[in-house]
C-alpha cells in the first residue's frame, strides 16, 4: 500500500512528543484533542491491511484492521481519552507523554500484522508504562517500577525467542496469525509465555498488584486498561481454542478473588480483581468457540471501562486524602459522595449486576463454558463472580465510604470531592457502564462474530440476582471477619524479592569469600615473589650498575681535577708543556718501537 | 447535599431498610420457584431446577470464600507491612 495511512498510535506518540512545545493556554484543549483524534481515527478506520513497510528482508505490517483488532482499538482509544480527561489537571508533561506512549504502544500492538511489529510495540508499552509507576516518586514506587521492568523484560525475551524460533527456524514467516494450538511447539510455548506474563496468569502475575498499587493516582487508570487487555487480544489472535487456557483462566478467576479477601490496600485489591476478571477472558480464549471469543472480547471491552472507573474512584480517594488503605479510611460518604456513587457503579458493573456492563459480557463466557459441557468451569466462574461482588461491589465501597471511620484528622480534613475533570471522567465511564448493560447492540455489533445471545432471559436475571444478593447476605453476616487488617500478603513476588536478597547474600558472602581467597592466593603466589625479584633487581641496579657508572664518572672527574691543576692560564706555557709532553711521548714511542723492531 | 442527606436518611432507617431487603430476597426465591415467571429451560444441570439454588450457591460460596481465604491468609500469607523493608 503506497497511499498515506495514519496510524492512531502515531497520533498519540507524535502528540506526546510535541506536548512540551504547546503554549500553556492551549495545553488543556491540546490534552483532550490528541486522544480524541486518536480515538476518532481508531473508530473510523476502514477494514483492510495498511501501513506495509519493507525493512531489510521483512515486510512490517503496521495496520491490520479487522473485526478483532477494531473492537480492541476502539475501546483502547476511548479509554485513553477518558483517562486523559481524568488526569487533565496534572501539570507534569512527562506523565501525559508516558501515558500516551503507553496507549500508543498498545494500539500499535493491536493493529500489528506481523510478529516483529507486535514485539516492537510490546516493548514500547513495557518501557513507557513503568514511568507511570516511577512518577509517584516514593522509594517503594521506584523499587516496584524496577521489578515491573525486569519481569516484563523477561517476558519480552520469552516472546522474542519464541518469535525467532517460530518464524525463522520453523519457517512460518513473520505474519501474526493463529498458531497450531493442538500441536504446540517449543516456539509456541515461548510466545504463549510472553503473552501469559502480560495477561498476569499465575504464577506470572505478581508484577500486576505490585506495580498497579504503587502507580500514580492517574497512572494506574492507564495501567489497568492496556497491558493485560493487549495480552488478551494477542491470545485471541494467536491461541484461540488452546485447552490449557480454560483451567488457567479459572484458576486466575479464583486466585484473584482469594487474595482480594486478604488485601488492605484498595488499589491492590482492584489489581487482584484484574487478574480475576482477565481469568474469564483467558478461559474464553481457551474455550475457543465463536461465542467464547465474542465473550472474551466483550468482557475485555466492558472490563476496560468498569475497571478504569474503579481505579478512578479509588485514585480519587488517594489523590484527595493521600491514603489507599482500608485501615486508614472509612466514613467518607460525607466528604466524597459522588465518588462513592461512581465507584459503586463500577462495582456493580464488574459484579455483573443486571443493567450493568459486566452482566452482558461475562455471562457470554460462562454460557460458552456450559455449552461446551465444562460444568466445573461454569460453576467455578460463577463462584468467582460471588467473590467479585463480595469485594469490589461490597468491601471496597463499604470500608472506604462507610464502616468505621479510621481516618486520621489530616486525612479527614483533606478529603473532598475531586476536581471537575476527574468527576467528569468518572461520569463518562459510569454512563458507558450502564449504557452497555442496558443497550446491548452497542457492544454486540462490534464483536468479531455474529452474536446470538440474549442475556436478559428470566432465568439468567433470576440466577444472577440470587447469586449476588445472597452474597451480600454472607458479607453482612461475616463482616467482622472481613474487617481490614494492616498487613500485606505474600505472593509469587516473594520468590524474586527474597530471591534477589539471596543473590545479594550469595554475592556478599560466598562469592566475596572466593574472591578474597583468589586475591590472597594471587598476592601470596604471584605478588610477593614478584616484589622479591623486583627488589633484587633494584639492588643489582643500585649497587652494581650504578656503582660502576658512578665509579667511572668519579674517576673521570678526579682525573679532570688533577689535569686542571696543570693549566695555569698562560697560553704559551701550556702550549710549550703540551708540545714537550707530545715530543717526549713520540721519542719514547720511537725508542720502544726500534728496540722491538730490532 | 441531597445525596448525603439521602444516605443519612437510609442509615437512620437502617432496621427498616434491612427488613425490606430481606423481604425482597424472599420474593426473589419465591419468584424463582414459579415456572411461569422464571423459565428454567436454559438450566444446565438438574440442581439448578431447585428453587433458590443460586441463592444457596451464593450464600455458601461467599461464606466459604471468606473463611477459606482468611484461613489461607492467616496460615502465613498475611504478614506485617514492613516485611520487605528489612
Amino acid at each position: 500500500m503506497n497511499e498515506f495511512w495514519l496510524h492512531p498510535a502515531l497520533v498519540l506518540i507524535l502528540g506526546g512528543l510535541l506536548l512540551p512545545l504547546v503554549p500553556a493556554r492551549l495545553r488543556k484543549p491540546y490534552l483532550l484533542l490528541i486522544p480524541a483524534l486518536a480515538f476518532a481515527r481508531a473508530m473510523l478506520m476502514p477494514r483492510g491491511v495498511f501501513g506495509e513497510v519493507h525493512f531489510l528482508e521483512w515486510v512490517l505490517v503496521f495496520g491490520r484492521v479487522d473485526a478483532l483488532s477494531s473492537v480492541f482499538g476502539y475501546i483502547m482509544g476511548l479509554m485513553c481519552l477518558i483517562s486523559t480527561l481524568y488526569a487533565l489537571h496534572v501539570e507534569e508533561n512527562g506523565q501525559h507523554i508516558a501515558a500516551w506512549l503507553y496507549a500508543g504502544g498498545a494500539l500499535g500492538a493491536i493493529y500489528a500484522g506481523d510478529y516483529l511489529t507486535l514485539f516492537l510495540f510490546w516493548e514500547v508499552m513495557a518501557l513507557s508504562s513503568v514511568f507511570l509507576v516511577w512518577f509517584r516518586r516514593g522509594p517503594e514506587s521506584l523499587a516496584a517500577g524496577f521489578r515491573y521492568l525486569l519481569v516484563h523484560t523477561a517476558g519480552g525475551l520469552s516472546l522474542l525467542a519464541g518469535i525467532v524460533l517460530h518464524c525463522k527456524a520453523g519457517g512460518h514467516g513473520w505474519s501474526f496469525d493463529a498458531l497450531d494450538v493442538h500441536h504446540p511447539t517449543l516456539a509456541a510455548y515461548l510466545i504463549l509465555g510472553g503473552f501469559l506474563l502480560n495477561a498476569a496468569v499465575p504464577p506470572l502475575h505478581a508484577w500486576l498488584p505490585d506495580a498497579y498499587g504503587e502507580g500514580t493516582f492517574n497512572g494506574s487508570v492507564f495501567l489497568c486498561a492496556f497491558t493485560t487487555k493487549t495480552a488478551v487480544y494477542a491470545l485471541c489472535r494467536g491461541f484461540p481454542g488452546m485447552e490449557i487456557l480454560v483451567p488457567l483462566g479459572v484458576i486466575m478467576a479464583l486466585y484473584g478473588v482469594v487474595y482480594a479477601v486478604l488485601e488492605n490496600d484498595c488499589r491492590r485489591l482492584l489489581a487482584y480483581h484484574i487478574i480475576s476478571q482477565v481469568g474469564y477472558m483467558v478461559a474464553g480464549v481457551g474455550l475457543g468457540t465463536q461465542m467464547a471469543i465474542n465473550g472474551a472480547c466483550a468482557h475485555a471491552f466492558a472490563h476496560i471501562l468498569y475497571k478504569g472507573l474503579l481505579f478512578m474512584g479509588c485514585g480519587a480517594v488517594l489523590h484527595m486524602t493521600g491514603e489507599s488503605k482500608f485501615t486508614e479510611l472509612g466514613g467518607l460518604y460525607k466528604k466524597m459522595p459522588l465518588t462513592f456513587v461512581f465507584t459503586l457503579i463500577g462495582g456493580l458493573s464488574i459484579s455483573a449486576f443486571p443493567l450493568f456492563s459486566g452482566f452482558v459480557s461475562k455471562s457470554m463466557i460462562v454460557q460458552a463454558g456450559f455449552d461446551q459441557h465444562l460444568l466445573w468451569a461454569g460453576f467455578l466462574l460463577n463462584l468467582a463472580s460471588v467473590g467479585t461482588f463480595l469485594h469490589t461491589g461490597l468491601k471496597v465501597p463499604y470500608f472506604i465510604w462507610f464502616g468505621k471511620n479510621q481516618c486520621k484528622t489530616a486525612t479527614w480534613e483533606r478529603a473532598a470531592e475531586p476536581p471537575w475533570n476527574m468527576n467528569a471522567a468518572m461520569a463518562v465511564a459510569a454512563v458507558l457502564c450502564v449504557g452497555i448493560g442496558c443497550y446491548t447492540p452497542y457492544l454486540y455489533q462490534m464483536l468479531p462474530y455474529p452474536v446470538d445471545y440474549h442475556p436478559y432471559s428470566s432465568y439468567h436475571v433470576s440466577e444472577t440476582l440470587q447469586l449476588l444478593l445472597f452474597t451480600a447476605v454472607g458479607f453482612f453476616l461475616l463482616i467482622k471477619k472481613l474487617e481490614p487488617e494492616p498487613t500485606i500478603s505474600l505472593d509469587m513476588d516473594w520468590f524474586y524479592r527474597k530471591g534477589a536478597r539471596a543473590f545479594y547474600w550469595l554475592a556478599r558472602r560466598p562469592l566475596q569469600f572466593v574472591d578474597t581467597c583468589v586475591g590472597e592466593g594471587y598476592r601470596l603466589a604471584g605478588l610477593i615473589p614478584l616484589m622479591f625479584s623486583a627488589r633484587g633487581a633494584g639492588q643489582f641496579d643500585n649497587r652494581i650498575i650504578d656503582g660502576f657508572v658512578d665509579g667511572f664518572a668519579g674517576a673521570v672527574a678526579a682525573f679532570g681535577r688533577r689535569l686542571r691543576r696543570v693549566q695555569r692560564g698562560q697560553m704559551q706555557e701550556s702550549l710549550s708543556l703540551s708540545f714537550a709532553v707530545v715530543a717526549l711521548l713520540l721519542v719514547g714511542f720511537l725508542i720502544i718501537f726500534t728496540r722491538v723492531a730490532r | 447535599m441531597k445525596l448525603v442527606a439521602f444516605i443519612e436518611f437510609l442509615r437512620r432507617q437502617l432496621r427498616r431498610v434491612v427488613f425490606i431487603c430481606l423481604g425482597l430476597l424472599a420474593v426473589l426465591v419465591v419468584v424463582d420457584a414459579i415456572p411461569a415467571l422464571v423459565d428454567k429451560e436454559h438450566a444446565h444441570t438438574r440442581l439448578e431446577h431447585l428453587p433458590g439454588f443460586w441463592a444457596v450457591f451464593g450464600l455458601l460460596g461467599c461464606i466459604a470464600l471468606i473463611l477459606l481465604s482468611k484461613a489461607f491468609g492467616h496460615a502465613g500469607i498475611m504478614t506485617r507491612e514492613d516485611y520487605y523493608d528489612e
